[in-house]
């Protein structure tokens, strides 16, 4: 986790709101350092993560996070991680017709209606324990990201059901949060991901918008990060509040200043 | 003339994989330094692989594309368990040459190579690779055309304006003890005895279309769902994934896939806008890049992306892949006549460098680059006119 960021959003590991849907997404950068920020956000809040990894192999993720403090392969031996490696799961279901139903199964499938089998499997493993030996503090469900479901076969409306089934039983149920990274592809008119986007922009609690700068490449500064908290309960009740900052981001770290007030400027 | 030529008994069909796989879990990401004492060994063992070599910022297991310009912009090599996903130029004479190139850097290597192809024969491909520049008549010849090089170069040094002196020039001549990227003059083919002497695995799209399937039909084209199949076949079959115990394998793989997507393949996403199996590239990249991150592989593909017409798939493969060039050729443009192209041959556009196993990757502060081929070079300049020689 960025410490800088967490004084952005205002939020620690030991205060971290519940019942909450966080969108990220990116448009013309990327935008996968948020996602590394809110897995190490939450593992070191005590949550229980259920991570859909589907962009990268799970030693990308656990190299990063010890970079950032956290350990995914502790976690996950202890329990407190449960994580769907999308990338190597597709092989076995590519090629062997399994016995149970995968979560993966609709790559196997001509036209994919739903993506029921992985919403079970997000429920199975955000269940809370009833022995009740260790209590995580709530359970999070991380996506990394939506817009490859889109490109593996699904359409917008059986994602948008997924995220709506998943808020319904995390968030609602079970006072939990959800984390999502979905593309926005700009100017590219890709309508499929712009109903996605739209759709889950108005449910969500908390936008994090990672944008390259439209002056192109800088050196310095790596890109602008907009902030939006809202409401989505009361649409019209209050001004919604947004923030703007640049970043560039480093070895270890991502720094944030106002726009304009790079240090490699001043 | 055979398509495909394999080694050792084929034990089992696809079907039959052991699960077994999970436990050795093979990836090429492997962390530079000490480590925990089970992996010592293998990582070891990783960087004894000829033609690999870790990478100066995370340790990533490397291979040479080829073109050691190319190597140079993409932060020192191709890492293993990656797409390179090539934007073609209009008539495919480039991009081509690009994929020659990484499978002739196989050959010199001796890594091993799998090469498919929906348009030419694959042994017909392997005879076409540019002869490498190892004999000493070569590198006389080149180290000649490097002095007059640097004579000429350092009088320009003394007319430029400073600020230009501190932009990289790219390489342009053979490092002096690399094993890790060759050179290669592109007017001289790959001596025969070469060609034989390398393991090879041919896909010749045409000739496989009467094999049985063994999976249902899905959404993914014909051509695609064979391809992968075969790929994942020679992955496990001669244990460039670690699953199986006995046939442990040091070498690299080297995967080169000739005009992706292109209606030759079956599949008509070039064709028209709204495409029936719309998902079939996407679901095919998707699954390749799957099996190239659990074995020792790395893959090359060419893509015709100006035929795509819908530009929302272009925008998925690229998120889809790793590493992704453009080129871009002036013949027939007008930028041929342009004089600031005059010397170059074409733009190359990088537009997508992975980060792997970290939050920063090297990217090269020049973005405006243009190529050349000349008989002996293919080189990677900037093209702002004042390093061109």
């Amino acid at each position: 986790m960025f410490p800088e960021l967490n004084n952005l959003l205002n939020t620690t590991p030991d205060r971290a709101e519940q019942g909450k849907l966080t969108l990220l997404c990116d448009d013309n950068t990327d935008g996968s350092f948020l996602v590394h920020h809110f897995l190490s956000f939450y593992l070191k809040a005590n949550c229980k993560v259920c991570f859909v990894a589907l962009i990268q192999s799970f030693s990308h993720y656990n190299i990063v996070g010890q970079k950032l403090g956290v350990s995914l392969t502790a976690a996950r031996e202890c329990g407190q991680l449960v994580f769907l490696e999308g990338l190597k799961s597709s092989v076995d279901v590519f090629f062997r017709a399994q016995a149970e139903p995968h979560p993966l199964q609709f790559l196997r499938e001509a036209n994919t209606e739903n993506l029921q089998p992985l919403y079970e499997f997000v429920r199975e493993a955000l269940k809370p324990m009833d022995d009740g030996e260790t209590a995580w503090r709530c359970p999070v469900l991380l996506v990394d990201d939506l817009s490859v479901l889109l490109s593996l076969g699904a359409g917008a409306v059986a994602v948008l059901d997924f995220i709506h089934y998943c808020r319904a039983t995390v968030c609602w149920e079970r006072k939990g949060n959800i984390v999502a990274l979905v593309h926005d592809s700009g100017d590219t008119e890709d309508e499929e991901n712009n109903i996605l986007l739209n759709g889950l922009s108005h449910q969500s609690h908390l936008i994090l918008r990672a944008e390259g700068l439209a002056t192109g490449f800088c050196k310095d500064v790596h890109g602008q990060l907009r902030i939006l908290w809202r409401t989505p309960s009361q649409p019209t009740a209050q001004w919604d509040r947004s923030l703007t900052y640049q970043y560039k981001i480093q070895d270890k770290s991502v720094s944030f200043f106002a726009k304009g007030m790079s240090p490699a400027v001043l | 003339m055979a398509t495909v030529a394999t080694c050792g008994s084929g034990a089992g069909s696809p079907g039959s994989m052991v699960a077994a796989g999970s436990k050795n879990n093979v990836t090429s990401f492997q962390r530079r330094g000490p480590k925990a004492s089970g992996s010592d060994s293998s990582y070891s063992r990783l960087v004894s692989i000829p033609g690999t070599r870790p990478s100066v910022r995370n340790g990533q297991l490397l291979v040479s594309t080829g073109l050691p310009a190319l190597d140079q912009l993409l932060g020192g090599g191709l890492a293993v368990g990656t797409v390179l996903l090539i934007e073609e130029d209009k008539y495919n004479i480039y991009s081509s040459l690009l994929f020659k190139y990484f499978l002739a850097e196989g050959i010199i290597n001796g890594h091993t190579l799998l090469v498919a192809s929906a348009k030419e024969d694959p042994a017909d491909i392997l005879q076409e690779l540019p002869a490498p520049l190892l004999d000493d008549n070569g590198k006389k010849d080149f180290d000649e055309d490097m002095r007059n090089i640097k004579t000429s170069d350092s009088n320009i040094k003394m007319k430029i304006a400073w600020r230009y002196q501190l932009l990289p020039q790219m390489e342009a001549g053979p490092v002096s003890s690399s094993r890790f990227g060759h050179y290669y003059d592109a007017s001289k083919k790959m001596p025969q005895e070469l060609i034989e002497a390398s393991k090879w695995h041919g896909f010749f799209s045409p000739e496989k279309s009467s094999s049985t399937l063994n999976i249902e039909p899905c959404s993914l084209t014909h051509g695609y769902i064979k391809l992968l199949q075969f790929i994942q076949n020679i992955i496990y079959e001669e244990g460039f994934d670690g699953s199986n115990p006995q046939r442990k394998q040091e070498n690299i793989l080297r995967i080169g896939i000739q005009n992706l997507g292109s209606p030759l393949w079956g599949d008509d996403v070039c064709c028209t806008e709204n495409c029936d199996d719309s998902h079939s590239l996407t679901k095919f990249l998707y699954v390749l890049r799957g099996l190239l991150r659990t074995s020792l592989s790395a893959c090359i593909i060419t893509m015709p992306t100006h035929l795509i017409q819908n530009k929302a798939i272009i925008a998925r493969v690229t998120n889809l892949s790793d590493t992704v060039v453009g080129l871009e050729s002036f013949i027939g443009s007008d930028r041929e006549t342009n004089p600031l192209y005059k010397d170059y041959h074409g733009l190359i556009h990088i537009r997508q460098i992975p980060r792997l196993n970290n939050l920063i990757y090297d990217v090269s502060n020049v973005k405006d680059l243009a190529f050349k081929l000349k008989r002996k070079l293919f080189t990677i300049e900037t093209d702002l006119g004042y390093s061109s020689i």
